[in-house]
């Protein structure tokens, strides 16, 4: 066990886990389709090298669905292995810890997520998995562990207060999204939390937590007819149930607006952007190509070069698309010393136009799709990479191919294409700019 | 700002926990072989079939421990400077000809190690082999480079630490831990010395420590072992070894009494780190000692039912969060430190008052079977979910081999856990968390004034050389 802060990386800012880059000829997984008898989706694939299964369940329970009640989507997840069936938090907590079973549960603004890791053997799966069916299918959100966990989430909102970051991308998000839900923070407000109560958390987990509204991903050492029993036993508890509505269209940004928001610190905080694509854009593959090339791409991208490698100004400095249900955010950021802080302003917005005027050049562009499709091999090789693929494709509903065409649709983007694309979607000169730090 | 994600990535990544290094015996280790070229570069491979990926490591024995007062954070400024260049692949070519292969590289710089990596589809491992070859003797250290990646470490410092109270606070905390040991300054090291650092220490430094019998070469993958030693012997095999002087023991002298610090920085939350003295794996007298010791952090800290989530985040109700954490495979003596952050409605005297009734427990009373069947159920899960990454199993061998432990104590971590008794833990308990060897920092938060920020970056605006 280290200490924190004990190793220094040089700096590392591929989003590789939202962005999905991917695909090379290689084998790609088998993946087998079905739904429970309920109707939940199950994505699995088999993997019998090691002796262990990942399973991930993702309902559309995420933060947008909190309807003003903010924070209710986060305190709902948080609450499922806090009390179920007649399992206290202590009972259900030995039990996971005692066969070594991971279980992780966390809401973000579209999904929620709740993931079991254990080994195969048969003694060990079953007592893993009949925790886990408890924890998904009869939480008893007992009051003494919601006020708990509810002073929990308030901490963790005054930890996000002494944070520069923290606080330019709450302030990003909601100057980018307004009245739309992905206007609030996934862990409320002080406010929002205090006043959240226990039939709210009840009535949200019967609404959003049923089959119609779930997808289940498994990888590992079983095979197709346990993978069914096991999709089964965690969710044939559940009512069917309706899919979540779809959520509103994100309107597009009017005007420009910049947000300063004084803070103590010796560096400010950028956060530029606007509303981007959703996850199954039509406009996908074009933007994630162009962005791979602007500042999604780490060392190789303009943005880094520009800002870090030519002048110094930064750590990091990056761009990327957070592909969403709906139009997730285009966000371009770094952070600098205060008296930098309009040199990198500047410099950004100078290549973020540049790039918006001029596009790619042919040499950019097959050099961006050799690197993602020669390192396609990277994403799909081990057990965590690929359930947290099945997840995607399931909640986004990717086509099941997904992964077999990814390498043909990154080829297939042409330099007019990324012209085009970010000619339509991306405008300079209507973008929301937060800077949170000291006087500058 | 790193993506959260990333940040988590790298957290699991460079932590070896508790249940990181065990070896089941439903699942044996993967055949892994070593070999020492006649230079001295130690070459370990590990063949990993699963997926046709590779991951290479790169790894020096050099770190902030190595440093000199003055100097501090040079070993990871230098790392930053491997990127910039050499005769025959200028500033930038390394990162854009492993991009150009489908890669992903990277390095890090701790207390006791530097190391480099590249994943990359199998067959591109040469690719990588050539390019870590040729900066290992070859680095040019242009001035101008310097003049901006220093910079660029600057704002790393202060992004990870000057304006994060927390770090701040461990940082003070370590500092006054540890006063002639070289763990006593921070990795990143501190401002006034990067502000004057020059490209002749940074040269100085290469010299001293990059070298093939400084270095292990670690390559987990889809490979063949004996390709990979022809490999590392064709591209590492023509370099002549260095006179690699071991650095000075720097050892601690004992502790006299109780440190007390305290820490005043604009925040939200107090927090509290307590820190006692302790042997590493590698300085430790006997060897069970420093098992019982991850065992305890265990017993404490080991998972959602251990004693701190049990009892001070749900029982009592007195923390928000509690861990513990032991530095196992430190090439330093080290720390046995816990860490929290009070609940609401409670102060950090409560909370260290329970912290410390926590210790006296563990030193009065026999840890019960249950918790050390459990601990010994969860190294034997990890050591399967381990091999589910590459890149960690690369990590664990590097780690140790750096650090002056066999690599294979790795393979063997399960059965030393295994062979720990509750007897041990409370021995270890009484021998080493004694009011005596500890160290306590707190952070005071003092009001986020946002009516009157300091101006331009405070203390550290715009020294640059």
């Amino acid at each position: 066990m280290n200490r924190p802060f004990h190793s220094f990386l040089r700096g590392l800012y591929f989003v590789a886990a939202l962005l999905l880059i991917s695909a090379e000829a290689a084998a790609t997984p088998d993946i087998l389709q079905w739904q429970t008898a309920n109707g939940a989706h199950v994505y699995f694939v088999a993997a019998p090298q090691l002796p262990m299964v990942d399973i991930q369940v993702v309902f559309d329970a995420g933060s947008a669905r909190d309807e003003g009640k903010d924070g209710l989507a986060v305190l709902t997840n948080g609450l499922l292995a806090e009390g179920a069936g007649k399992l206290d938090a202590d009972a259900i907590a030995e039990r996971f810890d005692a066969i070594g079973a991971h279980f992780s549960n966390s809401a973000l603004r579209d999904m929620s997520v709740v993931s079991l890791r254990t080994l195969t053997d048969k003694k060990l799966l079953n007592s893993a998995l009949d925790t886990f069916a408890t924890v998904l299918q009869q939480p008893t959100f007992p009051a003494d562990a919601l006020e708990r966990v509810r002073n929990q989430m308030l901490i963790g909102l005054q930890d996000e207060e002494q944070s520069p970051g923290a606080i330019a991308e709450k302030a990003f998000y909601r100057a980018l999204y307004g009245t739309h839900p992905y206007a609030s923070p996934s862990d409320g407000t002080s406010d929002s939390v205090k006043a959240l109560t226990r039939d709210e958390v009840v009535s949200f987990y019967q609404r959003y937590f049923v089959a119609h509204n779930a997808v289940i991903a498994i990888v590992g050492a079983v095979d197709r007819k346990q993978a069914e029993h096991i999709a089964e036993q965690i969710t044939q508890r559940l009512p069917a149930g309706n899919a979540a509505p779809a959520l509103p269209p994100v309107q597009a940004l009017t005007k420009a607006e910049s947000i300063h928001i004084p803070h103590p610190s010796t560096q400010t905080h950028i956060l530029m952007g606007q509303p981007g694509m959703r996850r199954n854009d039509p406009d996908y593959f074009p933007l994630y190509v162009g962005n791979f090339i602007l500042g999604g791409s780490g060392f190789t991208s303009r943005i880094t070069n520009e800002i870090r490698e030519k002048r110094g100004l930064a750590y990091s400095a990056y761009s990327y698309f957070v592909p969403m249900r709906e139009e997730g955010p285009f966000m371009l950021g770094l952070q600098t010393r205060n008296a930098s802080a309009d040199e990198s302003l500047k410099v950004l917005h100078e290549t973020l136009e540049k790039f918006a005027q001029g596009g790619v050049t042919e040499k950019e562009l097959a050099a961006a799709k050799r690197n993602i499709t020669g390192g396609f091999a990277l994403n799909i090789d081990s057990n965590s990479d690929i359930v947290q693929y099945l997840a995607l494709i399931g909640f986004y509903h990717l086509p099941p191919d997904y992964l077999d065409t990814f390498i043909a649709r990154i080829n297939a983007v042409t330099v007019e294409q990324v012209r085009d694309a970010f000619a339509r979607r991306v405008a300079p000169d209507r973008m929301i700019t937060i800077t949170v730090g000291g006087n500058r | 700002m790193l993506h959260p994600l990333t940040m988590r990535l790298l957290a699991a990544l460079l932590s070896l926990p508790l249940a990181a290094c065990a070896a089941a015996p439903t699942s044996p280790v993967a055949p892994t072989k070593e070999t020492v070229l006649d230079n001295g570069m130690h070459v370990i491979v590990r063949e990993d079939h699963r997926a046709p990926v590779v991951v290479s490591q790169v790894w020096y024995k050099v770190g902030s421990s190595y440093e000199h007062d003055g100097l501090t954070g040079i070993s990871h400024v230098l790392e930053h400077m491997m990127f910039k260049g050499t005769p025959k692949h200028p500033a930038g070519e390394f990162s854009r000809i492993i991009a150009e292969n489908g890669g992903r590289e990277n390095a890090f710089t701790g207390t006791d190690y530097t190391a480099y990596f590249q994943q990359l589809e199998k067959s591109r491992l040469p690719v990588s082999l050539e390019l870590e070859s040729d900066r290992m003797r070859n680095l040019l250290l242009p001035p101008e480079e310097f003049t901006k990646e220093v910079k660029v470490v600057m704002e790393e410092r202060r992004m990870r630490t000057d304006d994060n109270p927390d770090a701040l606070t461990y940082e003070q905390f370590m500092a006054a831990a540890y006063q002639v040991s070289p763990y006593h300054h921070p990795v990143i090291g501190w401002m006034t010395d990067l502000e004057h650092l020059d490209v002749a220490d940074l040269r100085h430094w290469y010299q001293e420590w990059y070298a093939p019998n400084n270095a292990t070469l670690v390559v987990v993958g889809d490979v063949k072992t004996d390709d990979v030693f022809a490999m590392a012997k064709k591209y590492f095999g023509e370099f002549k070894p260095s006179d690699i002087q071991s650095p000075k023991p720097r050892t601690e002298p004992p502790q006299k009494g109780e440190r007390c610090i305290v820490v005043k920085a604009p925040a939200e939350l107090p927090s509290l780190i307590m820190g006692y003295r302790a042997p590493s794996l590698v300085t430790t007298d006997a060897q069970w000692k420093a098992y019982a010791l991850e065992v305890l952090a265990g017993v404490l800290d080991g998972g959602e039912s251990a004693r701190f989530a049990r009892e001070l985040v749900r029982g009592q109700q007195i923390a928000a969060a509690a861990s513990a954490s032991y530095g196992l495979t430190d090439r330093l003596d080290t720390l046995f430190t816990l860490s929290a952050t009070p609940a609401n409605g409670h102060d950090i005297k409560q909370l260290e008052q329970a912290l410390r009734d926590q210790v006296k427990r563990v030193r009065d009373e026999l840890i019960s079977s249950d918790e050390l069947a459990r601990i010994k159920a969860q190294v034997t899960a990890a050591k399967v979910y381990e091999r589910d990454s590459v890149f960690y199993q690369a990590m664990q061998i590097g780690t140790l081999a750096t650090v002056g432990l066999d690599w294979r104590e790795g393979d063997r971590y399960a059965e030393r856990i295994n062979a720990v008794t509750p007897e041990q833990v409370r021995a270890v308990a009484r021998e080493y968390l004694v009011d005596d060897q500890l160290t306590v920092a707190r952070l005071d938060p003092q009001p986020i004034d946002r009516k009157h920020p300091p101006k331009s970056g405070g203390m550290n605006q715009g020294v640059m050389r």
